[in-house]
């Protein structure tokens, strides 16, 4: 630790005597000792201490660490990833759709649609997904069988596959959840865009399109993208309702091998992978939705990278002039 | 109606359709009455100025011209037609949306918060109200938003979002977006109240030029320099109610009423 401070207080030492910012002639830079935060130190050091006693843990339990790189790309733990990813994007398109109709109902003057708005979120926040997905699956006590009269008659459990289970539950609930944050997106758009659009005499369908939905987007994209997060994580439930994704495929893969608790852990480290890469796009359409709202875009990490590379040369180069 | 710019006109002809007619408009926000009966005429190609103290009404007035606010009693005319409303004998019908967003086309509004669209640049605000009302195509769209940039002095500027322009600037924006459509009419609600002082002379200027090329105006502003200048009628309003009109030379010089001195003298 005292190798670290010294070359860095040497670093911080030649960038205030070089550095272009203390010309000559200009008053001297400040050589002051620094306040010394004792309590960090010692926070760190419990921290990491607490953290190599958790690591040496797990190295010392009785858990086969080589089944998970062995299963690791297992052709029914691949088929679960892709099985776990469709979910995530169908009952998500689900959820953006319905909760798009819903935050309009909500938010329309027509105080029965306004009302039906209010008790399906009212509802569907209010019940755990879990017992959702358990209705649906049995909701055949309800409807013996189900006729779409011209186009499709059969009974409730041929009609209601665990797939079809599994959408309908988890994009129900979601667009309960994507209604509300749809709504708080439009109210956040300000009014004055809304005149300014209808003094051009643009329609309430246009204005909403064109002025207020762009804009209403940079409201509803950040938390849209942790609802998808959430979605991917949640997926794991419709193990009980039968559909195989990749919990579920995880579990069956532990039983067969023997190695229960070491699939687990492949399935977090699949789950974490994906939701990392998720973040990523997260960032990026964050980003597009930025535009104009703020005078300068964040640098995407590519772009940081160079400027780094630039600044890390130009000290170099004033060096040698 | 195609855009009529003509030459400006001292004395509008007699009989012409008045541009704007006012008869005993009322309007109420819940209980409160904001416009108590207001009877006026705006003359085509004049630049009518409204002034008087914040509340008295003056904005209100302003936007419902453009059927922005409802009125709920009297009537208003705009180039002879009922706004917001169709009557057939005694009754009125009201407009449906799309006919009174078809109205509006010919009405410009600028607002006294700019109200650009942040998430376009200063050329796809000016584009945006030819290219999706009107159907114009995108290439004779942009370069007529070129030239009303290049008029408002912000030619340079077309590439820049709302964020990245003063408040001068996007105001200037703003008065060139209106311009696109080619309105017959301009309302101006306070322009320059937003702005830094030094900011206010571009907006003026614009706006000046823009009266020369003989567009009728209606701005309600606390610019008595402008109203002095450019104005044709002037007209102080307060509580609700029409107090003095005129010539503004005439009433910001010799006001006759009393609300109208105490005002000015507060203002000048």
């Amino acid at each position: 630790m005292t190798d670290i401070e010294k070359t860095a207080g040497e670093g911080a030492g030649k960038s205030a005597g070089e550095g272009p910012a203390a010309p000559a002639g200009g008053p001297e830079a400040i050589r002051a000792v620094p306040v010394r935060h004792y309590g960090r130190y010692i926070s760190a050091l419990i921290a990491i201490g607490i953290l190599v006693a958790i690591i040496y843990a797990f190295s010392q339990g009785r858990i086969n660490w080589h089944a998970v790189p062995e299963y690791f790309f297992d052709h029914r733990i691949t088929t679960g990833v892709y099985k776990t990813l469709m979910l995530t994007v169908l009952s998500m398109l689900i959820g953006i759709v319905g909760g798009i109709v819903l935050a309009v109902m909500r938010l329309s003057k027509n105080p029965v649609t306004s009302s039906i708005a209010w008790f399906y979120i009212w509802f569907f926040r209010g019940t755990p997904v879990l017992v959702q997905l358990f209705l649906w699956f049995n909701l055949g006590l309800v409807f013996e069988y189900i006729n779409l009269m011209p186009l499709y008659k059969d009974y409730w459990s041929n009609f209601m596959t665990p797939l079809l289970t599994a959408l309908l539950g988890l994009g129900l609930n979601e667009a309960a959840y994507m209604a509300e944050i749809c709504r708080a997106g439009l109210l956040a758009v300000d009014e004055g865009q809304t005149e300014a659009a209808h003094a051009l005499g643009m329609s309430h369908g246009r204005t909403l399109r064109r002025v207020i939905i762009p804009q209403a987007m940079r409201v509803i994209v950040p938390p849209t993208g942790n609802e998808v997060i959430n979605m991917l994580k949640t997926t794991s439930l419709v193990a009980a309702v039968q559909y195989p994704e990749l919990f579920r495929y995880a579990q069956d893969i532990g039983q067969n091998s023997g190695a229960p608790v070491e699939m687990y852990f492949l399935a977090a480290a699949w789950y974490l992978i994906m939701t990392s890469v998720l973040s990523v796009g997260q960032y990026y359409i964050e980003r597009h939705y930025a535009r104009g709202s703020s005078r300068q875009l964040p640098p995407t990490p590519w772009q940081r990278v160079r400027a780094n590379m630039f600044s890390l040369g130009r000290p170099k180069g004033a060096v040698s002039a | 109606m195609t855009g009529k710019l003509s030459k400006t006109q001292d004395t509008p002809p007699r009989g012409a359709v008045p541009m704007v007619r006012a008869q005993g408009v009322h309007k109420s926000f819940g209980h409160v009455e904001v416009l108590k009966g207001i009877d006026l005429e705006v003359r085509p190609g004049e630049v009518f100025c409204l002034i008087g103290p914040s509340g008295s009404g003056k904005s209100t007035f302003l936007r419902c011209i453009n059927h922005l606010e409802k009125i709920n009693a009297g009537r208003l005319y705009v180039d002879g037609e009922l706004v917001g409303y169709r009557q057939q004998g005694d009754k009125l019908y009201e407009l449906r949306d799309r006919e009174v967003a078809m109205k509006r086309r010919d009405i410009g509004m600028v607002f006294q918060r700019f109200n650009l669209f942040p998430h376009m640049t200063a050329l796809e605000n000016v584009m945006e109200a030819p290219v999706q009302v009107k159907g114009v195509n995108k290439a004779q769209a942009r370069e007529r938003a070129m030239q009303l940039l290049e008029r408002v002095g912000l030619a340079d500027r077309a590439g820049h979002y709302p964020s990245q322009l003063s408040g001068g600037q996007q105001q200037r924006v703003a008065i060139a977006r209106a311009l696109a459509m080619d309105p017959k009419l301009m309302l101006f609600d306070e322009p320059t109240s937003a702005l830094d002082p030094e900011l206010v002379g571009d907006v003026l200027d614009v706006m000046r030029d823009l009266a020369e090329s003989g567009m009728t105006m209606v701005v309600v502003t606390h610019e008595m320099g402008f109203a002095r200048e450019v104005g044709d009628s002037l007209v102080f309003m307060d509580e609700g109610v029409v107090v003095e009109s005129g010539h503004p030379r005439d009433v910001l010089t010799n006001p006759q009423h009393e609300r109208t001195q105490s005002f000015l003298s507060k203002v000048l």
